[in-house]
């Protein structure tokens, strides 16, 4: 009976799970462990609140959650606490799934560059999410090239470059100093050219409370825009997992300014709880589409809210 | 996206009218609200626990002043509280009883350690030093690069060994390097890691054992979680972490993660960058802080800001212009374009205290665009035309109209505007001389 209750009902997801590896030692083991005990009582709760607002889950969303398992215990007469646990994971998992519900499928088109603009503030990891999508891309066959748009920060061009060494993709820049806007269109142009599937481009990290620096990146969509119509199909947002409360401010500002169409998680290798992933899920709804969980090309999976509240939820040695 | 503190507290107090004294009661609900804004400002739990316990101890049967409402006390106590846990003194760099001073940036990926250490290196020069500064990453792809390409913008030497070597040795050369050049100090940039990761927490552990630094400093995003502590700890656990450089503050984070380190390790904060720019790193005011995580606002800093746009005999002058009437629109294009460059209007807002919500409230737009418009009308002004808007005549309206790209209408009411601006200049400069004002006029923040 308890064997089928934790039966995990996702297939595991390899690469996320040995990222998530370090993370689930973290906080969210201690909420498996915190129903190990033989009946419902309040310390559970106050613990259980305790512990989703220190693995960054935001205090609006810990308080419904844990009102919300509260409820369903009423109405349903459940006294078991193994089951009151399986019932938090579902509702964790619905409340990521009101993130990838709204993921619209994307088509690459024969003849047409599939362009994925990349942003985010400063120092989450957007040059090293690059190589990864460019890798993931490059695993379907896909042609890849990819655009040096930061042209702000000191040797960004050389670290995408040796990127694009390392996952044998060319790189278009110009030199430091340049206009990111003329980057963007010699690279679109490039993509057109040279037959292209998918373009990624850097940007330069910054600040969404930088006003002048978020209009320009509005400025690059509208240079893509006038050249493909329809693209960028991606915009992709990077966020740094170990960001607090301020993650949802970023997924608001940016996705207001230049509608992001996907959200990437950085650096959940860490013992980051990539809490944020809930408060952004209820609060925006902008889909979160990916994780990266190292500093290979290859640590990037495609984002599961099964998988990622499982792998948060079962500690080593359990489940597998 | 958050409420804040003060605004929560007047809810909360709204409803039960000024009293004399705190209960209690009040206590119980302020101590709610000051709970979960600490939350919100990324303060960890455990530290927001102890927190609270003590700011209530001190709040109960405190008496409210005089002219103070209930809320108002609360915040006094919470900021002070707040305000003495940051550390009131400001801690300098440690000075070594031998030369040279060795600094060791320490922290996670992408906090900001090679930026800070072209800033530190700036801000030591401009003490009359020489620093140093020691390319110890050799493991981010072009981290040496950065380092290089940050030298060379600020005409600063850099001592790098390629990506080869291992970084205990190159900071060990250094140290020879600078000695033989007459460096002094030596700041060494060291790769990101994270705190779980045993053999790069290792790697440092080795330079410092064979550089012996002064100064460890940990440079820490002011966006992080809840995490900060954890990380903190580790890093403080096994290299003795001497300072905090606290960055990218000039984001909108509340910054509650300095709080925490600062609280759980007792390292004191030592600096806060606070833009791109390298010389973008402040010295740290607690009472700042504490009232940015409160969500208070900070005018301080944007009196700074604007002392930073003007001179004082700028000042001066345009203050006798108006004064005496003689304010023209050469004058009011300056001032605009001195606010302008302070930063957006929204966010200028938004560090005055209680003026973001009253915005929010009345969901006014305040517009970069008004200003570009004005800005572009004035512009297209000769200048003779800028010393005498009285003088503006139709035809010359309808010029300046077509110059700027807006209608004749727009002009004419900007010429307006600016013409009652212009009258009341004047009476404040009768009111001023029959003393009836002060001279410098404070920010009235009610």
């Amino acid at each position: 009976m308890l064997r089928r209750m934790f039966k995990r009902r996702s297939e595991p997801d390899v690469q996320m799970e040995q990222g998530l590896e370090k993370t689930r030692r973290g906080v969210f083991r201690e909420i498996t462990r915190l129903f190990d005990r033989s009946e419902l009582d309040d310390e559970l709760f106050e613990d259980l609140e305790m512990l989703l607002i220190q693995a960054d889950v935001g205090w609006d969303v810990s308080q419904q959650l844990v009102a919300e398992l509260k409820e369903r215990i009423r109405q349903d007469g459940i006294t078991n606490p193994s089951d009151a646990r399986e019932v938090l994971r579902l509702e964790m998992i619905k409340l990521l799934e009101l993130a990838t519900r709204n993921r619209t499928v994307k088509i690459l088109q024969r003849g047409v560059p599939f362009v994925i603009l990349v942003a985010g503030v400063n120092g989450t990891g957007k040059t090293t999410s690059i190589a990864k999508l460019a890798q993931y891309h490059q695993n379907f066959g896909r042609k890849v090239l990819l655009a040096a748009g930061d042209t702000f920060r000191a040797a960004a061009i050389d670290q995408l470059k040796i990127w694009g060494e390392r996952t044998n993709v060319s790189v278009i820049a110009h030199d430091q100093g340049a206009d990111p806007g003329a980057v963007v269109f010699d690279a679109v142009t490039a993509a057109r050219q040279r037959a292209v599937d998918v373009l990624i481009i850097d940007t330069a990290g910054r600040l969404q409370t930088k006003h002048n620096l978020m209009s320009e990146l509005q400025k690059l969509r509208r240079i893509i825009e006038k050249q493909i119509p329809n693209a960028p199909q991606e915009v992709v947002l990077v966020i740094d997992a170990t960001t607090g409360q301020n993650g949802l401010v970023q997924a608001n500002e940016f996705t207001k300014v230049i509608d992001v169409t996907d959200i990437m998680i950085s650096k959940l290798d860490g013992t980051a709880k990539g809490g944020i992933a809930f408060s952004v899920a209820k609060e925006i709804g902008t889909p979160i589409a990916y994780i990266g969980t190292g500093e290979r090309a290859t640590d990037m999976a495609e984002f599961n809210p099964e998988t990622y509240v499982d792998s948060l939820f079962f500690g080593e040695g359990e489940g597998f | 996206m958050f409420e804040t503190l003060s605004d929560r507290l007047n809810d909360t107090f709204g409803k039960l009218g000024k009293k004399g004294r705190l209960t209690e009661a009040d206590v119980d609900a302020a101590m709610r609200d000051v709970r979960r804004a600490l939350l919100e400002a990324d303060v960890n739990f455990k530290v927001v626990k102890q927190f609270v316990a003590s700011v209530k101890e001190r709040a109960l049967g405190q008496d409210v002043l005089g002219s103070l409402t209930p809320a108002q006390t609360a915040i006094g106590i919470v900021n002070e509280e707040l305000i003495r846990i940051l550390g009131k003194e400001q801690v300098p760099l440690n000075t070594p009883s031998r030369p040279p001073q060795i600094i060791m940036m320490v922290g996670l990926q992408g906090s900001g350690k090679t930026t800070h250490t072209g800033k530190l290196a700036l801000h030591l020069r401009k003490q009359g030093r020489n620093p140093l500064m020691v390319a110890a990453d050799v493991y981010r792809p072009a981290a040496v690069n950065q380092l290089q390409a940050l030298g060379r913008q600020i005409d600063m030497p850099v001592y790098q060994e390629g990506t080869d070597q291992s970084p205990v040795r190159i900071a060990e050369n250094s140290i020879r390097f600078a000695q033989e050049r007459g460096h002094n100090p030596i700041i060494i940039d060291t790769a990101g890691r994270l705190q779980i990761d045993e053999r790069l927490m290792q790697e440092l552990v080795d330079i410092r054992d064979s550089v012996s630094p002064s100064e460890i400093l940990l440079v820490a995003d002011a966006m992080t979680g809840q995490e900060a502590v954890g990380v903190a700890e580790a890093f403080n656990d096994i290299l003795d972490v001497t300072g905090l450089i606290l960055t990218k503050m000039d984001g909108d984070a509340r910054g509650g993660a300095a709080l925490s380190i600062r609280s759980v390790t007792g390292v004191p904060i030592k600096f806060i960058g606070t833009g791109e720019k390298l010389d973008a790193m402040e010295p740290f005011y607690p009472d700042r802080l504490a009232g940015r995580i409160l969500g208070m606002g900070d005018v301080l800093s944007l009196v700074e800001r604007a002392q930073e746009q003007t001179t004082e005999e700028d000042a001066e002058r345009l203050q006798d212009r108006m004064m005496k009437g003689q304010f023209d629109l050469e004058d009011f294009l300056d001032q605009l374009q001195k606010i302008k460059q302070m930063g957006p209007l929204s966010q200028l807002m938004d560090m005055i205290p209680g003026v973001g919500k009253q915005l929010r409230d009345a969901k006014a737009e305040v517009s970069d665009d008004d200003y570009k418009r004005v800005e572009a009308i004035i512009q297209s002004m000769t200048p003779w035309e800028r010393r005498h808007p009285e003088r503006i005549n139709n035809p010359r309206r309808r010029r300046i109209a077509r110059g700027a790209g807006r209608e004749r209408q727009e002009v004419n009411q900007m010429l307006s505007q600016f013409k009652e601006m212009q009258k009341m200049m004047g009476q404040f400069g009768q009111m001023a001389k029959k003393g009836k004002m002060p001279k410098n006029l404070p920010f009235d923040l009610g």
